[in-house]
């Protein structure tokens, strides 16, 4: 792959993506493992390093976000209205972000990818294929850098940090007694989904169970030599970065 | 946790009937169906209608969105397909599944038509739609672009909107000549898609009470071996669930 991007399947026929410059790359994991905070001293590593830097949060476009919002409040979101107003979401993202920054040269970071809708999907439906067939139009990133942790270190984790909220906890599903059961065997059924996944699209793994110094260090030895293609390629500073989000 | 294999391959096996109409802007198949529940009704059936883009999940989304005119053919296909999901899991399959007879004014072949105009992969928005319920009549009303202009210019709806132009294609500056365009190629894509899935084309250039009397008399047909449930005669909500925020126009 040159400059050159593809999507996962029938993709966006009415754009050109071949003189896509820049380089994207996704940092995934289940929720509370820590990638806003890596990605926020990526940004700063790569931009000492005289990186453009872009980046781009799950639920955070402008189209959706309040939407989103909206529909988390109830809990009746089916599954497929559940995993479309995400893909409505990165839509709006891939298209008035993602895309723009990577023609104009810049790194785009990506907390969390397609691969959360995946996954999330599964556990809802047991059936792989439509939300892969729905996200056919998202591009491939570069790099997939896959925050990797067991569940009891998690579920320690959370209660530590901010706490277990319905969502995160897959209550919609009623899959346990309470919040903690509930936590543990959504999480567990994701962190599952995601290691097959691993496999099946190349991730690079990474144990997010060590200390925040040593992963930060794994994380920039896997995106060092997808910069030096970047380089390469030429990686203009001159432009403003299009419509930025607030890193989260 | 269960695997669904797509439903809109295989007809639905509820008690109920699916009954939609497909057709242009100004093509009349809003009263045609209009007039078809009246019938249906009087007949003693426990109807229920639904249109196209018209959940409470996104409808506020979506009125914003072409307000900023920032839709793209990608958002604007999800968009619709998000309210449909929507509509699916609170106004079509509810009904069905208690046995009455859902009207449906533009169903998913309105998504291939119009996303497949704009551009964006027609595989694609068909993969996206296989969870929708197949119908048990689909109706398309046929209509020259012109017949449908005057319609339109000269009836109740003076005022053509922004996307329904297509004026986001950049076909024309001028609003009523991209009407015509977007249209026109909206037509020839129903005229691909009928066959595709045998929808049954009625002639939407004849009297009003011509097309309801054959309409009426192909979902007669249709309608030998259902048996209506009744329920309370009393008068029903329009919804069957409400337990989220709207978002407020701002």
């Amino acid at each position: 792959m040159e400059n050159g991007h593809r999507c996962f399947g029938d993709g966006l026929p009415y754009l050109n993506l071949n003189d896509l410059k820049g380089k994207l790359i996704a940092v995934e994991g289940t929720d509370g493992v820590g990638r806003s905070t890596h990605i926020e001293l990526l940004q700063e590593w790569l931009e000492v390093q005289g990186y453009g830097v872009v980046t781009t949060g799950w639920t955070r476009s402008t189209l959706m976000s309040k939407t989103i919002e909206a529909a988390k409040e109830g809990n009746i979101l089916d599954r497929w209205s559940f995993s479309l107003l995400y893909a409505t979401d990165f839509a709006d993202r891939l298209e008035h972000q993602i895309i723009p920054a990577l023609r104009s040269g810049f790194i785009v970071l990506a907390d969390r990818y397609v691969y959360t809708a995946f996954a999330r999907d599964w556990v809802r439906s047991g059936d792989r294929q439509w939300i892969r067939d729905a996200f056919g139009f998202a591009l491939v990133p570069d790099l997939i850098c896959y925050l990797r942790i067991d569940v009891d270190t998690l579920a320690l984790r959370v209660i530590e940090s901010k706490g277990m909220n319905y969502w995160e906890s897959g209550m919609d599903l009623k899959l346990g007694a309470d919040l903690f059961d509930s936590f543990k065997k959504y999480q567990s059924l994701l962190i599952e989904e995601f290691d097959k996944m691993a496999e099946e699209f190349g991730f690079e793994v990474i144990d997010a169970r060590k200390s925040p110094e040593e992963i930060q260090d794994m994380l920039r030895a896997k995106i060092q030599p997808v910069l030096a293609h970047a380089r390469h390629s030429g990686t203009p500073r001159s432009e403003p970065p299009p419509e930025q989000s607030t890193s989260t | 946790m269960s695997t669904r294999p797509p439903t809109f391959e295989q007809p639905h096996s509820f008690p109920g009937k699916l009954i939609i109409v497909e057709g242009i802007d100004g093509s009349g198949k809003s009263t045609q169906l209009l007039l078809l529940q009246k019938w249906l009704e009087a007949k003693g059936f426990n109807v229920f209608f639904t249109e196209w883009n018209s959940s409470e999940l996104v409808r506020e989304t979506t009125r914003r969105a072409k307000k900023n005119k920032t839709l793209t053919p990608t958002t604007f296909s999800l968009l619709h397909a998000t309210d449909f999901a929507s509509r699916l899991y609170h106004e079509i399959l509810p009904p069905l599944k208690a046995g009455m007879v859902v009207l449906a004014d533009r169903y998913v072949y309105t998504a291939f038509a119009r996303d497949g105009v704009r551009g964006v992969s027609r595989a694609w928005v068909r993969k996206l739609y296989n969870f929708a319920i197949r119908p048990d009549l689909a109706f398309y009303y046929k209509v020259p672009i012109d017949v449908a202009i005057d319609r339109l210019v000269g009836g109740t709806r003076a005022q053509l909107k922004y996307y329904e132009a297509g004026m986001d294609m950049g076909l024309s500056l001028d609003l009523s000549e991209s009407f015509r365009l977007f249209q026109s190629r909206i037509l020839t894509e129903y005229d691909k898609i009928v066959p595709e899935y045998d929808l049954l084309v009625m002639d939407a250039t004849k009297d009003i009470e011509t097309q309801q009397s054959e309409m009426r008399q192909l979902v007669s047909k249709a309608l030998e071996q259902y048996r209506p449930k009744r329920g309370t005669h009393g008068k029903r909500t329009s919804m069957f669930w409400r337990r989220f925020a709207v978002p407020q126009p701002e």
